[in-house]
């Protein structure tokens, strides 16, 4: 954990949260703000029923970390597809994008192949803490070993 | 002569334990705990306070009304979906809509793309509620719509079906959510801001009260707070507190408490403390029927006595080894009957990976099932009355949720509470608790931190999909009857509306104007949007 006496103290993991289409089990993404907090992480919380362009141009103009999605409508192919592909028109590739919600395993799989880091419902609290900073290339001990 | 000294010697070193809201619970209760006038707390079935029940033959008479929520894709697949679910012996409906129609977008909107026909079914038109029902008889139905924002125009959509079958208002029964605190508060599709939307829920239950006899006009809801995180007594407060809240917008535009409070209707979760949700489910009618009658001067019996519809929990249901969920979903079933629910609806086991499959939905009917004509629960009224744990359970619930409901008052009532943010902080700290206790293994759920099966493959469920034409399907639909419409019908319909939306005047009668007259969901939407606003919520933190 990231600590007052840590010697090489990394800027903090930045990581925006939202809900793209109109679902609003809002729960889990607000459960996972505080474990990210608590882990040490800064969170820009842009909230539910956000459009795909939305969140990119949130996550261009905040330049975070990671990219975190939460989706329990079921929409999560087509909108986790479509923000993977539009990261590019914002310079964001290199952003990795985080999905959890009601996700199959199927389409988890479908998710992983584009190029996301997939926890669906069900997910260890502690292993999708470390799964976000893991996505960034950070260990969430902050030693200083992050980007 | 009992010896309790030696008792309590025997049982000291036992560590303290709390139920699942955090109340703590002796190793045993005995008379002393259940103190005062027992019999004036309790009732009898059908009397105030109604705690043991609001109708006097309960069960006997007949089981709770079997409700499973269901409705995806088009009205023509959802359709499909009721008929099998009563030829299985279910015995209403409940509709489950999607979210552009939740939320006021026709099916061809932008935002619509990725959801149309998802989480329910996509009701653009009046024809497309009429082809929803097609060859059910609404006379002989009851039917459970789950809408809120958008409940003004469902009904007015549903009472054009209705009597395109021929049925007079007076003839339709069933529920219509209509509660938009909850929205805020849990359920998040509200639309416009909590002024004009409190406006929108008094107009139904108003026009309700006219014209709609045997209709539920509101279902005032603790459920979605409860799924969202928040505990059974803060369940029981905030269903209270907005009760109170529509009642004092009600009364606010002169209605008489006695004019619509026999037809309010309540709606609660059932997880799995079984004692603690049977008592609540009892404590609640007894707060009710005080609220009813000391703050609102009830003078007719039905104004205080709460009827419920109980939805099992899926938040407690883990995608881990799903099939334990049939456990889950039967033991939070007995607790709803044990509790006295008018209906119930038991959870697919496969819900935490998608919508449920017709196995599943079969399965939770079959649950009902059996604990209605199986276990024999139900031979006799409150069988759990002068259990000594779940009496000083029942007045402890009461007591803690009238605490909460008073501190919901100072902040200015549910209203204003929710406005500011309050209780919504609360439920999403209450959810990481709950979540943390999980992670830490201090609350234990089987299979995701206890008898972790760590040989088990992927799970290998039968899965519920919903075909990827619906959208285009559905936009052609609509488009074809909008071209077909009556055009100077639909515009002065809406004309209408809109000056009504802007007068203050009830939209009731505007609105089944606009249904008659073809005008679309998402037209209706935008028109009370640009009247209305958009809400958006206060950030979290």
């Amino acid at each position: 954990m990231t600590g007052p006496s840590d010697p090489h103290p990394a800027a903090p993991l930045k990581v925006l949260l939202a809900k793209p289409g109109l679902d609003g089990h809002d729960r889990g993404l607000k459960v996972i703000a505080m474990a990210l907090r608590a882990a040490g992480a800064e969170v820009v919380y842009l909230g539910m029923r956000k459009t795909v362009e939305q969140i990119l141009t949130a996550a261009a103009d905040e330049d975070v970390d990671v990219i975190g999605l939460s989706i329990l409508s079921g929409a999560h192919l087509a909108l986790g597809r479509s923000l993977l592909a539009e990261r590019s028109e914002h310079g964001l590739d290199a952003t990795p994008v985080v999905i959890g919600g009601t996700i199959p395993a199927a389409d988890a799989r479908t998710l992983v192949t584009l190029g996301a880091h997939v926890f669906p419902a069900g997910s260890n609290l502690d292993e999708v803490v470390a799964g976000v900073f893991a996505a960034a290339g950070r260990r969430q001990c902050g030693s200083g070993s992050g980007a | 002569m009992p010896d309790r000294r030696a008792f309590d010697t025997a049982v000291e070193h036992l560590a303290p334990v709390v139920t699942d809201s955090g109340i703590p619970v002796a190793p045993l209760y005995t008379a002393a705990d259940v103190t005062g006038d027992l019999e004036a707390r309790l009732g009898l079935p059908g009397q105030p306070p109604f705690t043991r029940g609001p109708y006097p033959t309960m069960y006997r008479d007949q089981p709770w009304t079997m409700r499973q929520f269901a409705g995806f894709g088009s009205s023509e697949d959802a359709n499909a979906r009721f008929r099998y679910l009563l030829a299985q012996g279910q015995t209403a409906l409940s509709v489950a809509f999607d979210l552009p129609t939740q939320l006021g977008y026709g099916s061809a909107h932008p935002l619509a793309q990725a959801e149309v026909g998802r989480v329910g079914v996509a009701i653009d038109t009046a024809d497309d509620m009429a082809e929803l029902f097609d060859g059910l008889p609404l006379d002989h139905l009851s039917v459970n719509f789950t809408i809120n924002a958008t409940a003004p125009v469902i009904l007015a959509f549903y009472l054009v079906a209705a009597e395109r079958q021929g049925v007079a208002p007076t003839r339709l029964a069933g529920t219509l959510q209509n509660e938009i605190l909850k929205e805020f508060l849990a359920r998040k599709t509200y639309v416009f801001p909590p002024a004009p939307s409190m406006r929108l829920v008094a107009d139904v239950v108003e026009y309700a009260s006219e014209h709609l006899p045997r209709f539920n006009p509101i279902s005032v809801t603790g459920y979605h707070a409860r799924e969202a995180g928040c505990d059974a007594v803060q369940e029981l407060a905030f269903t209270m507190a907005s009760a109170i809240a529509y009642s004092e917008e009600l009364i606010g535009r002169g209605l008489s408490f006695d004019t619509f409070a026999p037809r309010l209707s309540f709606h609660f979760a059932t997880t799995l403390d079984l004692f603690e949700e049977a008592a609540k489910l009892r404590a609640a009618r007894r707060l009710w029927h005080e609220i009813a009658t000391g703050r609102f001067g009830a003078t007719r019996p039905e104004s205080a006595r709460l009827r419920f519809f109980s939805g099992c929990s899926g938040a407690t249901l883990t995608a881990q080894q799903p099939l334990n969920n049939i456990v889950r979903s039967t033991i939070q079933c007995l607790g709803a009957v044990l509790g006295g629910a008018q209906s119930i609806h038991v959870m697919g086991y496969d819900e935490a990976h998608e919508l449920p499959s017709e196995e599943a939905v079969t399965i939770a009917l079959r649950t009902q099932q059996i604990v209605a004509e199986e276990s024999g629960v139900t031979r006799t009224i409150d069988p759990l009355a002068g259990s000594y744990y779940v009496e000083w359970l029942t007045d402890e619930l009461h007591r803690r949720a009238r605490d909460l409901i008073d501190e919901i008052d100072q902040l200015g009532g549910a209203v204003a509470a929710i406005g500011a943010g309050v209780p919504q902080r609360w439920i999403a700290e209450a959810a990481y608790r709950i979540e943390r206790d999980i992670t830490d293994g201090r609350r234990v759920k089987v299979g995701v931190n206890r008898y972790v099966d760590d040989t088990a493959t992927e799970t290998q469920l039968r899965l519920f999909e919903v075909s990827d034409d619906v959208r285009e399907r559905q936009c052609e639909r609509t488009a074809r009857r909008v071209a077909a419409r009556d055009a100077s019908a639909h515009e002065s319909a809406m004309r209408n509306l809109d000056v009504v939306a802007r007068h203050g005047s009830n939209v009731m009668p505007a609105l089944v104007e606009c249904a008659r007259a073809g005008s679309t969901l998402g037209e209706i939407g935008a028109l009370l949007r640009s009247v209305f606003g958009e809400h958006e919520e206060p950030s979290p933190w």
